[in-house]
C-alpha cells in the first residue's frame, strides 16, 4: 500500500529524507544492498582503524563464533558483494548500525557521548571498476543527497595524496606524522609549525603542509593554490584527475556549493584520493562522509578500487520543522447499541481526508 | 545552532574571558553590557553581528562542538584533555601558563614503584606517562590538587602552573614541564562553513594586532 502521508504527521523528516535518497540512488541504477544484522567480529578487530569507533557490541552466537552487531556498512559489503575489477558494482543500502556516538571527542563526556546508540544510515557504495565517471557521479550524488536535506548546504572535497605527501614531506616520524594530521583535521596551523620546528623539518615543507590545510573555498578560488601546492609536492598528476573529476561537476547545478577543503583526514592505511564530509545549515556536525578507499579493498583482498559515501539520519533528527508535530487526536464516541460496521464506515469516512487524526472509542471507556 | 545572523561566541567566565573580550572589543566587536553587573547570560551587539555568552571554562568546547556558539575561547589544556571535534583557528597568546609535574621538595621518584599522579588532567597524564613508558596510577581530583601529596594521597601532582606560588606556599616544587598552554579561539566545523566570511574576518583582525 502507497504510505500517503503529505503533512509529515507519522513519518518523520529523517525517514522521508531516507526514502528520498534511496530513489535517488535507485534513480542512477544503483541496486538496494540489505544485509544482516549480525557480522563475525574479525572482521571488525582486524579493520578496527577503518571504524568511526572502535567499540562494538559483541555476542557469542549458538555455534561458538564471536558475532558483533554491525557498527559500520561498508566493511560487509566489500567482504560479501560480488566484485569486479572489470565493471562496476553499484549498491545503496539503508541500514541501522550499532556504535558510540555523541561527538568525536570526549568534551561531553556525561551526556550520551560514549554511550551505543542504534544508527539510521543511508548511502551508497561504487566498487571493481573505478574511472573518473564514477568518481563524479558519486561526488554529484553526494551533492544531491545533501540537497534532499537541505537547500543550504555545502560538500567539501578533499585529496588525500596530496595531503598525505605534504605530511611525509615534514617528516617521516609515523608519531610526528599522526600528529600533524591531527593538527591538519583541526585546521591548527599554528601547532603545524611550532611540531615541525620542534622536530628540525624544513620551514618551506611546513608551510606548505599548512597552506593547504588552511584552504578553504570554491574551486574557482582554490584550484591554483592546490596546483601550485601539487606542483612543489611533484604531484600534479594527482593534481589533473582532481581538476578533472570537479570540472565534471560545472554546470550540474552543485558546484556553487562545492569547497576543497584539505583538513579531510581519513586512516592512510584504507583510504586513498579524494575524501569529502557534508554539512547542512542548522546541523552542527557532518552529516554525509566519504571517500575513495582502495587500500581496504587491497586488504580484504579484492580486485579493483572502491569509492562511497553514508548519510548519518541521527543527524538528522532536529532538522524537518514543524512538519512533525502531531494534530490532536479527535475522539469519535460510539455506544453499546452501535453497529461496528458502522462505526468503522465512519471512521473509514473521516480517516479518507487525511488532514485530521481520529480515535474511536466506547462511550462507557469514561 | 541558534540565529545565524549573529556570530555567536561563548567566552570563559573569569580573568581569562575578560582579556579576551578586551581583544575582540579592540578588534571591532564591542559588547560593552558583557562587563557590567548585569546577571544576563546572553549579550549581543546587532551593529557588530556577535552575540556573546559567559560559560564555565571548561565547557567552552562543547558549547563549540554541539553549534551552541560558533567561535569559542578555551585553554590548550582543556582542548588536550577533552579533544572536542572543533576547529583550532588561533593562539591568542593570552592565558599564557605551562602544564606542569609537582611534588614535595627533596621528592625522589623510584621507578620500581607505580608513581600516584593526582589531577584533574588524566588523559593527558595517562598520554605524558605513556610515552615515557613509566607505569602510574592516576587519582582524579576535581580541585585543590595541591594538598594530594602533602597528606600522602599521590607521589606527584600533573597540574596548571602560573606564577609557581601555590606550589612554594605548600612546599612544593615543579619537577617536570610537561607543555606551554595558552588560549585559543575555537570554532564549530560547520559554522565555520556557513559563517566562513565573517569567521575569517574576525581571525584576521585579531591576527592583525587589533585586538
Amino acid at each position: 500500500m502507497k504510505i500517503n502521508d503529505p503533512a509529515g504527521r507519522f513519518i518523520s523528516f529523517a525517514e522521508q529524507t531516507a526514502a528520498s535518497l534511496r530513489a535517488l540512488y535507485g534513480t542512477f541504477g544503483y541496486e538496494p544492498y540489505k544485509m544482516s544484522k549480525f557480522e563475525e567480529y574479525d572482521l571488525y578487530a582486524r579493520n578496527k582503524e577503518f571504524l568511526i569507533s572502535d567499540s562494538i557490541i559483541t555476542f557469542t552466537d549458538t555455534d561458538g563464533r564471536l558475532m558483533a552487531l554491525k557498527p559500520d556498512v561498508t566493511l560487509s559489503i566489500i567482504k560479501n558483494a560480488d566484485v569486479s575489477a572489470l565493471r562496476s558494482t553499484k549498491l545503496f543500502y539503508s541500514e541501522n548500525v550499532y556504535r558510540v556516538s555523541g561527538g568525536s571527542g570526549r568534551s561531553d563526556p556525561h551526556s550520551g557521548g560514549g554511550m551505543f546508540r542504534e544508527i539510521m544510515q543511508t548511502g551508497l557504495e561504487c566498487i571493481g571498476k573505478i574511472d573518473a565517471y564514477c568518481l563524479a557521479e558519486v561526488l554529484y550524488l553526494a551533492a544531491k543527497s545533501l540537497d534532499t536535506v537541505s537547500s543550504e548546504y555545502v560538500l567539501d572535497i578533499g585529496q588525500l595524496d596530496l595531503l598525505f605527501k605534504a605530511v611525509d614531506n615534514v617528516s617521516v616520524d609515523p608519531m610526528v606524522q599522526a600528529e600533524l594530521l591531527k593538527c591538519a583535521e583541526g585546521k591548527n596551523v599554528h601547532e603545524i609549525m611550532r611540531i615541525a620546528k620542534e622536530n628540525g623539518a624544513d620551514e618551506a615543507a611546513a608551510g606548505l603542509l599548512a597552506s593547504l590545510v588552511e584552504l578553504y573555498g570554491r574551486p574557482c578560488d582554490t584550484l591554483g593554490s592546490v596546483r601550485a601546492a601539487a606542483e612543489k609536492l611533484g604531484m600534479i598528476e594527482e593534481y589533473a584527475q582532481f581538476e578533472k573529476m570537479l570540472k565534471a561537476l560545472r554546470g550540474t547545478g552543485v558546484s556553487d556549493n562545492i569547497r576543497i577543503d584539505f583538513s579531510i583526514v581519513s586512516d592512510r592505511n584504507y583510504y586513498n584520493g579524494i575524501a569529502f564530509k557534508g554539512y547542512v545549515n542548522g546541523v552542527p556536525e557532518r552529516v554525509l562522509s566519504g571517500g575513495r578507499y582502495d587500500r581496504l579493498m587491497e586488504k580484504l583482498s579484492k580486485k579493483g578500487g572502491a569509492i562511497g559515501f553514508a548519510v548519518y539520519m541521527d543527524s538528522l533528527e532536529r532538522l524537518g520543522g514543524a512538519g512533525n508535530v502531531k494534530s490532536e487526536v479527535e475522539t469519535v464516541r460510539y455506544g453499546a447499541d452501535d453497529e461496528p460496521g458502522d462505526v468503522l464506515a465512519a471512521m473509514i469516512r473521516r480517516a479518507a481526508n487525511r488532514s485530521g487524526r481520529y480515535r474511536a472509542e466506547a462511550a462507557d471507556n469514561d | 545552532m541558534i540565529d545565524s545572523g549573529f556570530l555567536n561566541i561563548a567566552l570563559p567566565k573569569g580573568r581569562l574571558g575578560e582579556k579576551v573580550y578586551a581583544m575582540l572589543e579592540k578588534a571591532g566587536y564591542p559588547c560593552p553590557e558583557v562587563l557590567g553587573e548585569s546577571r544576563k547570560l546572553i549579550f549581543e551587539n546587532p551593529d557588530a553581528g556577535v552575540r556573546y555568552f559567559w560559560v564555565k571554562p571548561s565547557d567552552v568546547a562543547i558549547y563549540v562542538e554541539r553549534g551552541a556558539a560558533d567561535l569559542g575561547v578555551a585553554g590548550k589544556d582543556i582542548l588536550l584533555e577533552y579533544e572536542p571535534d572543533v576547529y583550532e583557528l588561533t593562539d591568542l597568546h593570552t592565558g599564557v601558563c605551562r602544564m606542569a609535574v609537582a611534588a614535595k621538595k627533596g621528592f625522589k621518584d623510584d621507578p620500581e614503584k607505580t608513581l600516584r599522579v593526582a589531577t584533574k588532567f588524566s588523559h593527558i597524564a595517562r598520554g605524558y606517562y605513556a610515552g615515557k613508558g613509566r607505569d602510574i596510577d592516576i587519582i582524579h581530583l576535581n580541585g585543590s590538587i595541591e594538598i594530594a601529596p602533602i597528606l600522602g594521597l599521590s607521589d606527584v601532582i600533573m597540574d596548571i602552573v602560573e606564577t609557581g606560588t601555590t606550589l612554594r606556599e605548600n612546599d612544593l616544587e615543579v619537577i617536570e614541564e610537561v607543555l606551554p598552554i595558552s588560549a585559543r579561539l575555537i570554532a564549530n566545523k560547520a559554522g565555520y562553513r556557513f559563517k566562513y566570511e565573517a569567521v575569517k574576518e574576525l581571525e584576521r583582525k585579531i591576527a592583525n594586532g587589533k585586538g
